[in-house]
């Protein structure tokens, strides 16, 4: 098997060689087999990987663009003011709702969720279990080109009359079913509609791969009770993605059919919108959004319970110690899986919903918070007595922990109904979401970028310039985002284009002009990690099989690994993080290595 | 270990980045030096000095809740204080830890291996009882608020309705009949006046789009959702003039939906409606010519 295919392997490889060759003749359809049709887990992880971080930078500037309202309100906007100049080189209102919708569906649904499950979840899933690919190849091809449509239509829609979507990401009707409602809530929402139904089937062909490929094609030994934590939150993930988003995609459906044939699901009986009659009536409004939280509330763990499994597994690398807490660890997180089903209502505690139905899903919300803790201070058990290694890959894992605490404690003001009422659609809630979903999935997801990158493309990232993206993203994203819950704390209103004009918010600009500037650093910082990303995949110093001196399974396979992966039979002996186990002359025992004798009597001193 | 890194399919080892020669221990993975894991714990201790700081800074910048003139209004903030300070301290200890134990065990600092330990069920329990039980007090506590808020509506006529509609908010005073739908109601745009002291209870409807009903000083938001009546009640304690503003994103026009709410004594605000009265009656102005939600 040492002579498998390696899709990036440098050219000094030796065992490629007569690869090239024989690659010669057939080179086009080899090529789109190998490098765009491929059915190879590890391709299809990359190819999602590709196309998220290049709609991370348009959702990033499309949120520049958001910012620059909220700070200077209907002053020229420099550069691309004149692309979209309909009013000299200063934003319309319409556009400004237009900006935010489109820079939360992007980040929503063609990068957080996508990276997490579509990049990370194939690449790592078989690599991690001993797998030689995924269970459908075929349908996880799928699951990536499934995505190529939800890309056009978002992309499609800022080019039609009106514009693209403009109802929020949450598209609460009527404003998004009725078309007359406003500029974009004409050809923009169906196609938000058509775009966020594709992203629904490719996760759910992933979903169902994750879930056969993990239950079925484990390597021999690897019990469940074996699996690292990324596993454990992938599975999970993918088990909450089958059951939450067939909900969804009928919500969705019933949106579009609002639309375009008048079947007055959401709508209510006589409305006049812009002076017309709207829709046949009939409906509630209100259905609409119990449905799109009924998917939406689980989503967001969607969207954090991948970064959470990665995290741990990356602090209990570079804190040398088995993780703190490992079966406490997993129930957690099915225990968040379970609760995330019953809180959706947290959405709408002032929405018009049954107050009494209010209390409940506070009760519910109160609960979840606990899994969440229990999380945390396993983490913290997880470093302590440690031997830390400040490597990049490991400070942004660190951050993650310490900016999720941040986000999980504002969830508790949101929870409590009362303090709800005031702080609901503020910035209050703005801060919370970009704590758990910026400072924590994202800065989990270049964790695992740095951490995993030898294993992607057999060569390391430069660690310098690493600490240089971690430390000005770190500082520039409280400078951001911290300050939002002061903005909250005054009831400045999400949303607004120009709040300024309120007696209650016009004394707010100088700290929101602070606040874009930290977000311009911010996305330019990322510029270092670009240029980092992709210097390195060629010209980074070539890593082994375990630089990082790891336990689970990808680490024993070449970097980057061939088709097939393993050169060997994986067989496992042992869970994943025994690191520093006393009488071992390595400080860490890989789940392949052979049963080794200080082991067993490590293992009875511990429990003793 | 294998030093031969340029040996891809070699066993387990190879190299980490910026490997410093000689300077490794068991673990093979560079010792990295001791400043840079303090600077990088101090980093992190910024977090909670600064989070805090910034919490303690602001109100007196005036970025803070804004003036109160409700009933319970008192309550929510109450609430909001204590949660304060509770996740305060929650947050104050996690991020100290956080940061001693980055200070502490950093790898360049000691020359002990790493703690074997997997877990501790005391710990386990602890850490799941003591928030559990937190978070069910204050599910608890903050209950009775909520129910006085949302849920004990006094019993009266509604004091005025309320409709929303892109972008503006229609008033509609009952008149002298206190009956709303007759033929002596009396029209306003945006501009809703309150009694002091007395609860005052809006019926809230929207004619088109949801919209939400924000009176930051008063603590009152409530979605207006088309096809649905919803009460909204409070009682104001001071007099003065606020802001109303709009909640829920309306369409393009949203951030303009502000309306105001002067709150003024009892004999004040029977004047200001005499004089709505007065002017709706010399202009002849009527419901025909403000059209209303239409399901009524
Ligand atoms: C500690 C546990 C958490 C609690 C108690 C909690 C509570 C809440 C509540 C009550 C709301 C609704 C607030 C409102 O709109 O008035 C909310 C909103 C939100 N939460 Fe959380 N949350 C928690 C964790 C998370 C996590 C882990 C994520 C994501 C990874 C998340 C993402 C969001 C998002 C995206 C919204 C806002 C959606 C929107 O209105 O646009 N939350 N959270
Ligand atoms: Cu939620
Ligand atoms: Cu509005």
């Amino acid at each position: 098997m040492s002579t498998v295919t390696q899709p990036h392997a440098p050219p000094k490889e030796t065992a490629h060689h007569d690869h090239v060759a024989t690659r010669g003749s057939t080179s086009l359809s080899t090529f789109l087999s190998t490098y765009v049709f491929s059915k190879d887990h590890k391709v299809i992880g990359l190819q999602f990987l590709f196309s998220t971080l290049v709609w991370f930078l348009i959702g990033g500037l499309l949120a520049l663009a958001v910012r620059w309202q909220v700070a200077w309100p209907w002053s020229d906007v420099p550069v691309l003011g004149k692309l979209f100049a309909q009013h000299g080189g200063q934003m319309a209102p319409e556009f400004y709702t237009m900006l935010f919708t489109m820079h939360a569906s992007v980040m929503i649904f063609l990068v957080i969720i996508p990276i997490l499950a579509g990049a990370f979840g194939n690449f790592l899933i078989p690599l991690m279990i001993g797998a030689d690919d995924m269970a459908f190849p075929t349908l996880n091809m799928l699951s990536y080109w499934f995505m190529w449509p939800a890309f056009f239509f978002f992309g499609a829609s800022f080019f039609v009359e009106g514009g693209a979507a403009a109802g929020g990401w949450t598209s609460y009707p009527p404003l998004s079913t009725s078309t007359v409602s406003a500029p974009g809530s004409g050809m923009g929402q169906t196609l938000w509609l058509l775009g966020l139904t594709m992203v629904g089937v490719s996760s759910m062909l992933g979903s169902v791969n994750y879930m056969t490929t993990i239950i079925l094609m484990r390597a021999p030994g690897m019990t469940m009770f074996r699996l690292p934590m990324t596993i454990w939150a992938m599975f999970i993930t993918a088990i909450l993605q089958a059951f939450a988003l067939p909900v969804l995609t009928a919500a969705g459906f019933m949106q579009l059919t609002d639309r375009l044939i008048g079947t007055g699901f959401f709508s209510p009986e006589g409305n006049i919108i812009n002076n017309a009659m709207s829709g046949a009536g009939g409906g509630q409004p209100l259905l609409w959004q119990h449905l799109f939280w009924f998917y939406s509330h689980p989503a967001v763990y969607i969207m954090i319970l991948p970064a959470m499994g990665m995290v741990s597994d990356i602090l209990t690398t570079f804190a040398r110690k088995p993780l703190f807490g490992y079966r406490p660890m997993v129930y957690s997180i099915a225990g968040i899986a379970g609760l995330g089903f019953i809180v959706w209502g947290h959405h709408m505690f002032i929405s018009g919903m049954n107050p009494a139905l209010g209390v409940t899903f506070m009760v519910a919300t109160m609960m979840i918070a606990l899994p969440s803790a229990v999380k945390t201070f396993n983490w913290l058990g997880t470093i302590w007595g440690g031997r830390i290694h400040y490597t990049t890959a490991m400070l942004f894992a660190i951050s993650f922990v310490s900016m999720f605490i941040i986000g999980g404690l504002s969830g508790i003001f949101m929870a409590a109904t009362p303090v709800d009422i005031f702080i609901h659609d503020t910035y209050f809630i703005v801060a919370h979401f970009h704590y758990v979903l910026f400072a924590g999935t994202a800065m989990g997801v270049w964790s695992g970028i740095y951490f995993w990158f030898p294993k992607m493309f057999g060569r390391t990232m430069n660690e310098f310039w690493g600490k240089v993206h971690f430390f000005l993203t770190f500082i520039f994203l409280n400078g951001t985002f911290f300050t939002m819950h002061i903005l909250g704390a005054v009831g400045f209103p999400r949303r607004l284009a120009d709040a300024y004009h309120y007696e209650t918010f016009h004394h707010l600009q100088p700290l929101n002009a602070f606040m874009t500037w930290c977000a311009m650093g911010m996305v330019a910082t990322q510029i270092i990690f670009a240029i980092n990303f992709f210097w390195s995949m060629f010209r980074g110093p070539i890593a082994g099989r375990n630089p990082w001196n790891a336990n689970t399974l990808e680490w024993t396979a070449p970097s980057p690994p061939g088709h097939g992966n393993f050169d060997f039979q994986p067989v496992v002996y042992r869970g994943p993080y025994e690191y520093s186990v006393p009488g071992c002359e390595k400080d860490h025992l890989m789940q392949t290595d052979p049963p080794h004798p200080a082991e067993a009597a490590a293992a009875a001193a511990a429990h003793a | 270990m294998d030093h031969d890194n340029r040996d891809r399919n070699a066993g387990s080892g190879g190299s980490p980045p910026g490997k410093i020669p000689g300077d490794t221990w068991a673990d093979g993975l560079p010792k990295g030096r001791r400043w840079s894991g303090i600077a990088w714990s101090l980093l992190f201790l910024l977090v909670p000095v600064l989070g805090s700081a910034v919490f303690i800074v602001a109100p007196y910048y005036d970025h803070w809740l804004p003036k109160d003139v409700s009933v319970h209004g008192k309550s929510i903030d109450g609430l909001f204080y204590f949660i304060l300070v509770l996740t305060g301290v929650v947050f104050l200890a996690t991020e100290l830890i956080l940061f001693w134990f980055m200070w502490k065990y950093d790898a360049a600092a000691s020359s002990k291996p790493a703690t074997y330990i997997h877990g501790s069920h005391t710990l386990e329990v602890v850490w799941t009882i003591i928030p559990a039980a937190t978070m069910l007090f204050l599910a608890i506590y903050q209950m009775n608020t909520w129910a006085d808020v949302k849920m004990r509506r006094p019993r009266m006529a509604p004091s005025v309705e309320v409709v929303a509609r892109q972008f503006e908010w229609r008033l509609r005073y009952p008149g002298r009949d206190e009956t709303l739908g007759t033929e002596d109601d009396l029209f306003v745009v945006n501009d809703l006046h309150v009694p002091i002291d007395e609860d005052f209870l809006v019926q809230l409807k929207s004619m088109d789009v949801l919209h939400s009903f924000f009176l930051p000083n008063l603590r009152v938001k409530q979605d207006a959702v088309p096809g649905m009546k919803q009460p909204v009640w409070f009682k104001a304690t001071e007099t003065g003039t606020y802001d109303i503003v709009c909640a829920e994103v309306c369409g393009w026009g949203h951030y303009k939906m502000k309306g105001r709410v002067t709150v003024e004594s009892r004999a004040d605000f029977d004047r200001w409606l005499a004089r709505i009265e007065a002017e709706q009656k010399a202009t002849q102005r009527g419901p025909e010519e403000i059209p209303v939600a239409a399901a009524d």
